[in-house]
């Protein structure tokens, strides 16, 4: 089965409109915790039970994150959603947000009624005009329903909900640089601790979580966090849309249950481009460790058994690399582009992102030398953990991925000035 | 706050809850390498050099933002500590220029002197440099941004301290780069702080650019002279060329800041022509000539002017920057010469306080209370350009507190006023007084019959009533009076506004007087109505009296009334009717040479020993930094010789300690001298035109400032900053 | 912390139009009325939507005054997000994504097809002003690689038949508001 959760209305006309949504059930949690048939303690044991991840690629479990919100603490509180996707190789939550964004709403409406905050921040990357226009025509019917606004369903409870563009910054899909960035600053990450839970937005409490994990709440809460998990499975509970681009026959979003065996998943893509051999797979995103393709094969997605092979779940990002494809290319794409993201706050990140796309773009120009390798391998290792944020991770695990994959392809390019596989 | 206990580098310690792990070694002098780290700003957390090993943890953190716990064991040495800092430094240093030869900040440079200990001598980082394009922003920092290792201090000390943000860090990633973005001087008068606060040679002093090295200057420990802080500073010179004045940590005081004016003012001492010889004024010609015949001169025509008019006709005025001990002696020799005609007041309308009050001018209570008040009230004070970091104080207490002003002009601040009146100018006691006025309803039980019966009829509105409020519901709150009060036709009556509505609110009150040492120059007696100490004195002639109504002899004392007081074209009139005018100035330019007879050669700022007297009562006494130049002897000698020449008794003092000495036993001996103030007389609405429509420019307040060529190019410069465009006339 | 010598012929009311002025009234009212600074980024889009898809200094200080924010507030957020252009580009600025998905599918193809119709490289503007190229990172359409984004729209699976198709699209438009401006001119 396909499409359970945050697709289920793609395969009606409209899918995006509420009335599509609500044949579906959507707003039916809405209504039982206007009912009185749902309470905040029961919304987090199903969510807990749920074994919900976050799905923006830290996997955090998101009952725990919502509890830890300080419900009772007077004054304002916020519900931020990450929208900002923008880990190459990802597109679920522009999907979303174009084809149901009523379940986002919704799922953000009873994170508020938890949370006890009265208003709610999308923030959308900037580039996203066709899903801001869904959101604005989505709240606006939310709203004439009552389900945004004031005293929603007859209850005292109050939700506002602003849909926020960005400009254009890879970084702020990191919560905190979202935040300044919300603030209308840079979007820099802030140190942890504190955390937003108790100092986000404006310097209140703060929610953060990413579109697709808003948006599995209605359905858990409508069939069931049991349910939710079964579809799943221990530990990696419920559907989770993976983006499968790169060369597939047929590349796009997949919405299927956790620990589906990634062969399956590339059969559900099409198979490699003509027919071509799998050489390797991306399996989360940019930052993610690459995965050569007998390794791959053998894997199921889900947060723990990607983990167990040395890489990361990440967002569902599945790149998918043919056997043609020339590693150090694909290297010197993602050190360019971390090195273009890094937001220039933590030396290690400002100064080793580009250090490290400088080497490999010689590299690839043919004017690589012998001790360049282990000189890369030390810079990535250098930037690991001693940053604010973990975009200097992300910078470096790829690099480092590539080199213990596919080292011998640099080792090629360097001695004979030309690729291995493309000659 | 409780206590937690950990051991860093096998030293157990006990530290408060909250304080980072860098706090807590800094104060246990345990040396962590850092540089974004400072302790008067947020924590940034970026340049990731303080990275440190806690046990139990899996990766080295920064120990500027890691909190501490109980029972942490933290190495600041082990392997994974020093990994991890070498590995930051290394990336510092592949973007640096490593132009350490030739950079200002060479030998004193915390990149340089970490990277002795972190550094690799050989670099694994073969691509090209960064290479940041420059930008002129004034003629106090110079800028050298390829240097700069975006730690971002320069950038939060605008933002957090300042409350200017006049820096920021620009562009994203590597393309990041600190400065103002377009081509701009900062106008901030506290600026120049980041040079100091800068860990590299990205920003350094522009006047001192290329005039040494760090380990060529010696240091000498003295006070600033420019307002009534007394801001302690180190004056760094070269062989006795001063090259630079820089900040010396002192919390209660100027914690480790120094305004712009602070730092540079030293400028003036050589960029002033200086006067080298004693000179004597002959048939229109200056000559030059030896002591003894100058000081001859001197003491024969003060004899004779003073026994012709019964000291009637000779008067002494001092200069903002007088010592305490000139003041002492000038004083001291004038009244025994048979004249009580000695101010330094040339800016002040009002004398109908004098004698009352207390001897001591200034705060009755500690600057550093500033930080924390709930509510203060500012009276005509205009902080940033009278006492930039007083400002900077009250901005820390607005982070909770309540800023207030009645201001009769456009005031310029950096922190947020929660109410704010702009009366006119000669409306300012009006004003004021509405507010006891409210305070009187609020707490009807305050006040005596004889105030109440005063304010009788004084009507207030609400802003009055939440300004009165405001100062009672603080727990701390003051009232901050500033230099323009003093120069009102009504400053007795608004003092004593400010002293009963701190009664009546449980408020802390004060004045904030122009120069650098008021406070000394009335304890040591240098006012026409009290001797030292607050000692009796026969009235003599206040200063506006001796410069609108003329004296036929005048002694200026590092003064030009042409330039400083309120009645400057009358002032010079008088200077140039008078028979005889002797100047003991540094100077030999402006117009003194104009008017005076004799010209002596005194020891400017930091040539001079000496002693100032802050706003606070803090007596600060300095040794000379370096040799004055030529001839030029300390004020305190020339006058002390002049003394003798009078043939007056008991000034055989050998050193300025003595004769500090001598008055602050006299001050201990009586102690505060207060006399009550007495309710003033009706309100009277004074003529618009002789209420003060201007007060000095931030760089004009005494002949030292006036010559220092950098200060002078200033935005700042250019404009008065209260001027008559923006005090209120309507 | 406004500037008191700031020339009010550069207020942003005088520089836009009360359409625009509206739209960022809109964006203001989503934050807390204490706080300033939200709005800087939706702003600076307005403005430079109204601008030929470029800022100046000029109007990023009036954006400043226009907020109440220290300019350099807005110089910072100016220079850091990558969809602000600070020199002036074409009236239709072609962002073609050459990330890893967009690359794996042909990306260079499609920069180089886009190239040789317009004539101009990467980073480049055309004579006439209409047409900037411009690489970008990934803008989450890795499915329907290789993609480019030109006037707020998404345009993805692209072939050369595609692009020259977004290209005559474009020089359509183009010469009908200049047809536009032609008779305004005549009334």
């Amino acid at each position: 089965m396909a499409n359970e959760v945050c697709f289920r209305t793609l395969h009606l006309d409209t899918p995006w409109s509420i009335d599509a949504y609500e044949s579906v059930g959507g707003y039916s949690s809405l209504k039982k915790i206007a009912a009185g048939e749902l309470c905040y303690d029961t919304i987090i044991d199903e969510l807990k039970l749920s074994a919900l991840r976050g799905r923006g690629g830290a996997g955090f479990p998101t009952g725990l994150k919502w509890s830890f919100m300080p419900r009772n603490m007077p004054g304002q509180k916020y519900v931020v959603c990450n929208s900002d996707e923008g880990e190459p190789g990802t597109f679920k939550d522009r999907d979303i947000l174009r084809y149901n964004p009523h379940q986002l709403i919704e799922g953000m409406i009873i994170a508020g009624y938890v949370m006890n905050a009265t208003v709610g921040y999308n923030y959308m990357r900037g580039e996203f005009y066709e899903p801001f226009a869904r959101m604005e025509a989505a709240i606006a019917e939310a709203k004439e329903r009552n389900y945004l606004g004031d005293n929603i369903l007859g209850m005292d409870f109050n939700f506002e909900l602003h849909n926020h563009l960005g400009a254009g910054a890879y970084i702020c899909g990191e919560e905190t640089a979202l935040i300044e960035s919300i603030e209308g600053k840079k979007g820099q990450p802030r140190f942890k601790p504190p955390f937003p839970a108790n100092y986000g937005v404006f310097g209140r409490p703060t929610n953060v979580n990413n579109t697709e994990s808003y948006a599995s709440v209605p359905a858990i809460l409508q069939h069931g966090g049991q349910w939710f998990l079964k579809l799943g499975k221990p530990n990696n509970g419920g559907t989770k849309i993976f983006s499968v681009s790169g060369h597939v026959n047929n590349p796009g979003n997949f919405e299927i249950n956790m620990g589906t065996p990634f062969k399956d998943l590339l059969e559900l893509a099409g198979g490699v481009l003509g027919g071509k051999q799998l050489k390797a797979v991306i399996p989360g995103g940019s930052s993610s460790p690459v995965l050569p393709a007998d390794i791959m094969m053998d894997l199921t997605m889900d947060y723990d058994s990607i983990g167990k092979a040395g890489s990361m779940l990440g967002s569902g990002a599945v790149m998918v690399l043919d056997e043609n494809t020339c590693m150090v290319e694909v290297a010197a794409i993602t050190a360019h582009f971390y090195y273009e993201e890094s937001c220039g706050q933590c030396s290690p990140c400002r100064e080793g992102t580009g250090w490290m796309s400088r080497v490999i773009h010689r590299i690839l120009k043919g004017d690589g030398r012998a001790e360049d390798l282990d000189n890369l391998d030390r810079v990535a290792g250098n930037i690991m953990g001693r940053t604010i944020c973990a975009l200097g991770d992300a910078a470096a695990m790829p690099v480092q991925g590539f080199l213990k994959h596919f080292r011998h392809e640099f080792e090629y390019m360097i001695e004979h000035k030309r690729s291995m596989v493309k000659g | 706050m409780g206590k937690v206990h950990i051991e860093i580098d096998g030293q157990k310690l006990e530290a408060e809850v909250g304080s980072m792990i860098i706090e807590v070694a800094d104060k246990a002098d345990i040396y962590i390498p850092r540089f974004c780290y400072h302790k008067k700003l947020s924590v940034a957390a970026n340049c990731r050099m303080c990275m440190v090993d806690v046990a139990n943890l899996p990766k080295a953190v920064p120990a500027c933002a890691t909190p501490v716990a109980e029972g942490m064991v933290i190495d600041t040495r082990s392997q994974k500590a020093i990994n991890a800092q070498k590995a930051v430094m290394e990336f510092l240093l592949i973007n640096h220029p490593l132009d350490c030869p030739v950079c200002d900040q060479g030998g004193e440079c915390e990149l340089q002197d970490l990277s002795v200990g972190y550094g690799d001598d050989v670099s694994r980082f073969t691509e090209g440099k960064r290479v940041v394009k420059d930008k002129d922003i004034g003629p106090l920092i110079a800028t050298d941004m390829t240097r700069c290792i975006h730690c971002t201090r320069c950038v939060r000390f605008g933002q957090e301290i300042v409350g200017i943000r006049e820096f920021g860090a620009t562009g994203r990633g590597e393309h990041m780069e600190i400065g103002t973005y377009i081509e701009e001087t900062v106008e901030s008068e506290v600026s120049a702080n980041i040079i100091d606060l800068c860990p590299v040679g990205a920003l350094t002093a522009k006047p001192s650019q290329f005039k040494a090295r760090a380990w060529e200057l010696r240091q000498a420990p003295s006070i600033a002279a420019h307002d009534c802080l007394g801001s302690n500073i180190f004056v760094h010179h070269r062989r006795g060329e001063i090259i630079r004045v820089v900040p010396r940590e002192n919390e209660s005081i100027n914690e480790v800041w120094l305004s712009d004016r602070d730092r540079f003012s030293y400028q003036g001492l050589t960029e002033g022509a200086r006067l080298l010889n004693p000179r004597i004024k002959r048939n229109g010609e200056w000559e030059d000539c030896d002591w003894q015949t100058a000081l001859n001169l001197v003491a024969s025509e003060m004899k004779r002017i003073i026994g012709a008019s019964n000291g009637n006709d000779f008067g002494i005025l001092m200069g903002n920057n007088a010592t305490t001990e000139e003041s002492y002696l000038a004083q001291r020799m004038l009244r025994k010469a048979g004249s009580n005609n000695i101010d330094f007041r040339t800016r002040r309308r009002d004398y109908t306080g004098d004698g009352r009050g207390s001897v001591r001018s200034g705060m009755n209570f500690p600057m550093e209370n500033l930080d924390t008040m709930d509510a203060t009230l500012l009276i005509g004070a205009d902080l940033r350009h009278e006492q930039p970091l007083t400002a900077l104080r009250v901005r820390k207490s607005t982070g909770y507190g309540k800023a207030m002003a009645i201001n009769p002009f456009d005031g310029e601040y950096n922190f947020r006023l929660s109410n704010e009146l702009q009366p006119k100018s000669n409306m300012l006691a009006q004003e004021f007084a509405c507010v006891l006025a409210a305070a009187d309803a609020l707490r009807p039980e305050s006040l005596n019959a004889e105030a109440k019966e005063w304010l009788d009829g004084i009507e207030f509105n609400d802003e009055h009533k939440e300004i009165a409020q405001n100062l009672i519901d603080g727990e701390a709150s003051c009232i901050l009076m500033g230099v323009y009060v003093q120069e009102h036709p009504q400053a007795e009556t608004i003092n004593w506004l400010a002293e009963t509505l701190a009664s009546v609110t449980d408020s802390d009150w004060g004045y904030m007087t122009q120069g650098c040492n008021a406070a000394g120059n009335k304890i040591a007696g240098a006012v026409p109505c009290q001797s030292a100490a607050g000692g009796k004195s026969e009235q003599g002639k206040t200063a506006k009296e001796m410069l609108t109504e003329g004296l036929k002899g005048y002694m200026l004392v590092n003064c030009e009334p042409d330039v400083e007081s309120i009645w400057a074209e009358q002032a010079l009139q008088n200077l140039k009717d008078a028979e005889f005018v002797v100047a003991l100035t540094s100077f030999a330019d402006g117009r003194v040479p104009d008017y005076a007879n004799v010209m002596l050669p005194i020891a400017g700022c930091y040539e001079t020993s000496g002693t100032y007297i802050n706003v606070e009562g803090k007596w600060q006494s300095f040794a000379a930094a370096v040799k004055a130049p030529g001839e030029a002897r300390p004020g305190w000698k020339v006058l002390r010789v002049l003394a003798n020449l009078l043939d007056l008794s008991g000034f055989e003092y050998e050193s300025s300690l003595q004769v500090i000495n001598e008055l602050r036993e006299k001050f201990d001996a009586v102690g505060d001298v207060r006399v009550a103030r007495k309710v003033p007389p009706p309100m009277m609405v004074v003529n618009e035109q002789e209420t003060n429509r201007e007060c000095l420019g931030l760089y004009m307040v005494d002949p030292l400032v006036r010559r220092a060529g950098a200060l002078q190019k200033t935005p700042k410069a250019s404009t008065h900053p209260i001027s008559i465009s923006r005090v209120k006339t309507r | 912390m406004t500037d008191f010598n700031y020339d009010q012929t550069l207020h942003l009311k005088n520089l836009l139009s009360p359409d625009a002025i509206a739209e960022i009234d809109g964006w203001i009212k989503k934050y807390p009325p204490e706080r300033k600074r939200p709005p800087i980024i939706a702003a600076l889009k307005v403005v430079q939507e109204h601008n030929g898809n470029y800022l100046t200094e000029e109007l990023m200080q009036a954006v400043a005054e226009y907020l109440d924010v220290p300019h350099i507030a807005v110089y910072e957020v100016a220079t850091f997000y990558s969809m602000f252009h600070l020199n002036e580009v074409g009236k239709h600025v072609i962002s073609v994504c050459n990330n890893i998905s967009c690359s794996l599918r042909g990306a260079d193809k499609v920069i180089e097809h886009l190239q040789n119709r317009l004539n101009i490289k990467v980073g480049e503007t055309t004579d006439d002003g209409v047409y900037t190229i411009k690489t970008v990172e990934c803008m989450a359409a890795c499915g329907g690689a290789p993609m480019l984004e030109v006037d707020k729209v998404y345009h993805e699976n692209l072939t050369e038949e595609k692009i020259d198709q977004i290209l005559s699209d474009i020089a359509a438009v183009e010469l009908n508001s200049k047809e536009m401006s032609n008779v305004e001119a005549k009334d």
